[in-house]
């Protein structure tokens, strides 16, 4: 979840609240509400799935990494693809523009677990009786996890070209294709690999959450890690869990460092600077790359390939171009575009209303509502308590370098890794100890993503200058003075992203924390989550969409009112340097 | 004949304009009825100050932008688009970060579709040209600024272009790198090793557009057309001490600030009147520091710009910028590339901090129309507060939007300094109270 959108706005310029938002909630909602009313039309029944049944024998358990992992790089693909797309469409026409940001806004805030109530039963439909409509299923609820940060990193990217490059690759007759390539793509880059990797440490939690999924009276079981651990979970059996644990843990270890670290380094070329800088991010993968001759060979054929993609003399049609400084925009074409998003929300608006309405009264808008207020209680909740435990903590660590950075990548590991693997250990001890539920399930919201909170703040003290610091000291300050004067709004900017990304982790995660099992024994949290999954697993299609609607507008709000006026007063005030 | 002179003329421009959308209303015109002639074998400069419209035509030649009015032809043909045969160095070099030297003055190449071996072979042979040898396989962010524009350089001339376009290329670099710079570019010039027909330069630097120039447009402003043109008839290499050279140097100073009385009651430089009027923001310290210099030996109160600026190590463009702030707060006089401080501004470089606090105050009241107007509202209202919004709008009926941002930010700087109202920034509010 990126902010980077937000700029300070321009002296004497307030925020203004935007109609769009509204445009696109509307069209997510009926977007939803069709599929499941396709699916419904559909007269197959949904019929159980042919798989091998999974195991718990630990020797499985490469495998299953395996799949798991497959898919995670299946899904990161088409969410590279859909960003290139999506991005540079948004970018470079402002009609699509004027759609397509908002309905990236409002996508970013849906839950992302209850895509897959929607999306399983649409892609079981599309391949009935077949695997590969649940492995689609998947991919699709972890390519929703991934793409939309990625796509508004792009896309801001873009937008922010430097005026100098642009007009020299126009000078020197690039053409739109090659400027896409040669100017777009690599300016983009630094911005799109940190969102992948921030993307792929997220999707960990949600390939897990949707290997196992019921679905009405459908089970979907993946073999994968996840599958394996909801097996355990049935099976009461606490050592399979441990086994599933340690393979996460190696297998995100793996990925780090023979993935993400040699692109991070190998795209540092691609950041703009004009000065070299100081800390140069290494890799010993990237460098064991340079270095042998039979590696690099590999790459050869694919450098050959982006070459000439880039090369391609592939001409936009005239009509479609963008006039040489900026002409008039038709009024007539802005207009006839006007109507038809205009048409297009009132379909979807009637037709989510339609389909609501037929089994669903005001008293259960108010009753989710009621249960979204508890679940945002705990949210808030929760956040503040992360706050209290872990701001001091970051700042002590951040102020030492030596141990920031031994704790800064376990912290970052930490986020990355699938808390849903580790729930099992905590129901265990709720329903041991007769712990209320209520109260006691609540943690496991944002047990995954208080690292966020850490590690943004470690970076923030790390990055407190030294000279500020030495004044501090000079001036005696000290105790809550220098926490309040000081430190405090020194790391504010850095705080708000990690507590920004916290609290989006927390309403996704809520869907699966709020309900949780070991063997027979169910234990059900109230709130918007249990609400979300309880509907799930029932089929009733109407109270999933409600409950997905409301937390997406309860999100919204939440981001709105809270969040970004925060990070815009921390960008504006309390940015140092 | 008629063949022979039609392929000399590199570029014709005839008439043209441009004009910009305001924030509100009718359009902002920055270049007006521009003519201007390029014959092969010429270096032709562009003189002006910043936003004389001189890198609007510039871009207007690039086929960046398109003309409002008015006809752009290049080798005969209209200009739509990038022409074929130009090609650009910026000011800002304008490198792509993530190629190599190499890869960057290949990149022109690239587009036009040359094959691979013929690429290398001339991009090299431009690298050698230029000075870069060696270079090749460097990223710029491992370069010096002068050794980042001369790729810059090279990849302009690798593609062999009729006409090399430059904005301002010198102006980022440090003194005695642009002075090596230009240099080093005159002698390929002259050797005629340069693979180019002529050369047409924006620059707001007198000394070198007389160092460098054959013809040199002086471009006035608001709105930006040619002032005068003047032939440099001077042979290469030329010195700056010559005093053919000075002389020069100082009849386009004056030039360039003798209008000042012919155009009331607007003041030269400030763009629009009255409320509309465009503020530059020149903070109070170096307006008092200006003043203070000049009412102290060895000017007493007169100094000849081209000097002040030199001794200052001011650039032509900032020391009118500064001028002018001092001439429309009435502190001081400009004419014929001279200035003369007031009575008020003598007066000023004796007070005590408060003193000058009040007359600047005085100063703002009187003449800069839109700081009385905001004392004027926030007098008036019951609170003593307004919103900037309001202020804003008002300013985005005269000018646009990024001038109206500048304006605001120079009137609450002033008005800080001259303790006329406050602003605060949170709640983006101008008001009386000043915290105590």
């Amino acid at each position: 979840m990126t902010l980077l959108d937000i700029r300070a706005p321009a002296l004497g310029q307030a925020l203004r609240p935007n109609i769009w938002d509204a445009v696109a909630l509307v069209v997510v909602i009926g977007a939803m509400v069709l599929i499941v009313y396709g699916g419904e039309q559909t007269t197959l029944p949904l019929s159980a799935l042919d798989v091998a049944p999974v195991s718990l024998d630990p020797a499985n358990l490469p495998f299953y990494a395996l799949r798991t992992t497959m898919r995670m790089l299946l899904a990161i693909v088409c969410s590279i693809v859909f960003t290139f797309i999506y991005a540079a469409l948004a970018a470079k026409s402002r009609r699509a523009e004027m759609v397509l940001i908002p309905l990236l806004d409002i996508l970013q805030s849906v839950p992302i677990l209850g895509f897959l109530t929607f999306t399983v039963v649409f892609f079981l439909n599309l391949f009935p009786g077949r695997v590969f409509g649940a492995e689609l299923a998947c991919v699709f609820a972890i390519f929703t996890s991934q793409a939309w940060n990625m796509t508004f990193s792009m896309y801001q990217s873009i937008r922010n070209v430097p005026k100098d490059l642009e007009e020299a690759s126009l000078s020197f007759h690039l053409s739109g294709w090659q400027r896409f390539w040669r100017l777009d793509v690599p300016f983009a880059m630094p911005g799109l690999i940190w969102n992948t990797m921030m993307s792929m440490s997220g999707g960990w939690f949600f390939v897990v959450a949707s290997e196992a999924i019921t679905v009405g009276n459908t089970t979907v079981t993946l073999p994968g890690i996840g599958s394996y651990v909801d097996l355990a979970i049935q099976k009461q059996n606490l050592p399979a869990i441990g086994y599933a644990i340690l393979t996460m843990l190696l297998v995100i270890i793996a990925y780090d460092q023979l993935l993400f670290r040699p692109v991070v380094a190998w795209a540092d070329k691609f950041r703009f600077e004009q000065t070299a800088s100081a800390t140069v991010p290494t890799s010993w993968m990237l460098d064991l790359f340079r270095r042998t001759r039979a590696l690099r060979a590999v790459i050869v054929p694919f450098a050959a390939i982006k070459k000439a993609i880039s090369n391609l003399h592939i001409v936009i049609p005239a009509a479609l171009r963008m006039p040489a400084g900026g002409g008039e925009p038709s009024r007539l074409v802005d207009a006839l575009w006007l109507a038809f998003v205009l048409a297009v929300t009132g379909y979807c608006g009637w037709r989510a209303y339609a389909y609501l309405s037929a089994t669903l009264g005001p008293s259960d808008i108010l009753s989710a509502l009621g249960y979204g207020l508890i679940t945002l209680l705990r949210v808030i909740v929760l956040i503040a308590l992360a706050t209290l435990i872990w701001v001091p903590i970051g700042v002590w660590i951040g102020l030492r370098p030596k141990l920031a950075e031994r704790i800064q990548p376990l912290a970052q590991f930490l986020a990355a890794f699938p808390a849903n693997l580790a729930f099992p250990v905590f129901v265990l001890v709720i329903v041991r100890y007769g712990l209320d539920p209520n109260v006691w399930l609540s943690p496991l919201m944002i047990l995954g993503t208080q690292w966020y909170i850490l590690f943004n703040v470690i970076a923030g003290a790390s990055a407190f200058p030294t000279d500020l610091r030495e004044a501090a000291g000079s001036f005696h300050l000290r105790g809550w003075r220098w926490w309040i004067k000081v430190i405090l709004p020194g790391i504010f900017p850095y705080y708000v992203t990690g507590a920004i990304t916290a609290s989006g982790g927390s309403w996704n995660a809520s869907i699966v924390a709020e309900v949780a099992s070991w063997g027979d024994t169910h234990l059900t949290a109230t709130g918007l989550g249990a609400y979300i999954a309880i509907a799930t697993q029932a089929g009733d299609f109407p109270r999933v969409v409600l409950g997905i609607a409301i937390m997406c507008i309860l999100v919204t709000l939440f981001n709105r009112l809270l969040w970004r006026p925060l990070y815009a007063f921390g960008e504006r005030r309390l940015r140092l340097g | 004949m008629l063949d022979q002179v039609k392929q000399a003329t590199l570029l014709d421009i005839r008439g043209v304009c441009r004009s910009f959308p305001k924030g509100s209303g009718e359009d902002l015109l920055v270049l007006e009825n521009v003519d201007l002639t390029i014959r092969a074998g010429e270096i032709v400069g562009l003189l002006g100050r910043s936003g004389s419209g001189k890198s609007t035509l510039l871009r207007i030649i690039a086929g960046l932008i398109a003309p409002s009015s008015g006809d752009a032809k290049c080798r005969g043909e209209t200009i739509k688009g990038p022409p074929n045969g130009v090609s650009m160095v910026f000011q800002s070099f304008a490198l792509f970060p993530w190629l190599t030297v190499l890869q960057n003055v290949e990149l022109g190449l690239e587009a036009l579709g040359i094959e691979a071996t013929e690429r290398r072979t001339r991009a090299l042979a431009a690298i050698d040209l230029i000075g870069l040898d060696g270079f090749e396989s460097a990223y710029p962010k491992e370069l010096s600024g002068g050794m980042r524009q001369r790729v810059g350089f090279a990849r302009a001339l690798v593609v062999h272009p009729d006409l090399l376009l430059m904005d301002e290329p010198f102006s980022a670099l440090d003194v005695l790198t642009a002075e090596t710079l230009r240099t080093d570019l005159i002698d390929l010039w002259i050797e005629g090793r340069l693979p180019i027909r002529s050369v047409l330069m924006v620059t707001h630097n007198i000394e070198e557009a007389v160092l460098m120039c054959d013809r040199i447009l002086v471009f006035s402003s608001n709105p930006g057309r040619v002032a005068a043109e003047i032939k440099v008839d001077l042979p290469h290499p030329r010195n700056r001490l010559d005093p053919t050279f000075r002389q020069l140097v100082d009849s386009i100073y004056a030039r360039m600030t003798q209008r000042a009385e012919a155009r009331t009651p607007t003041i030269e430089g400030i763009l629009g009147t009255g409320v509309g009027m465009v503020l530059r923001h020149v903070s109070s310290n170096v307006l008092s520091g200006l003043i203070e210099t000049l009412a102290a030996p060895p000017y007493d109160g007169h100094a000849d710009l081209p000097v002040l600026a030199g001794s200052l190590q001011l650039e032509a463009d900032e020391i009118f910028h500064f001028a002018e702030s001092l001439q429309l707060l009435r502190f001081a006089q400009v004419s014929e590339g001279d200035l003369m401080l007031t009575d008020a501004g003598l007066r000023f470089a004796h007070l005590a901090t408060d003193a000058r606090k009040k007359l600047f105050a005085e100063h703002l009241i009187n003449y800069v129309p839109v700081m009385g107007l905001i004392r004027r509202v926030l007098d008036e209202r019951p609170s003593h507060t307004a919103p900037a919004a309001r202020f804003r709008n008002e300013l985005e009926d005269y000018m646009a939007e990024d001038q109206a941002d500048e304006t605001l930010k120079t009137i609450v700087s002033w008005a800080r300094y001259a303790e006329l109202f406050a602003y605060d920034e949170q709640s983006e509010q101008f008001s009386l109270e000043n915290p105590h």
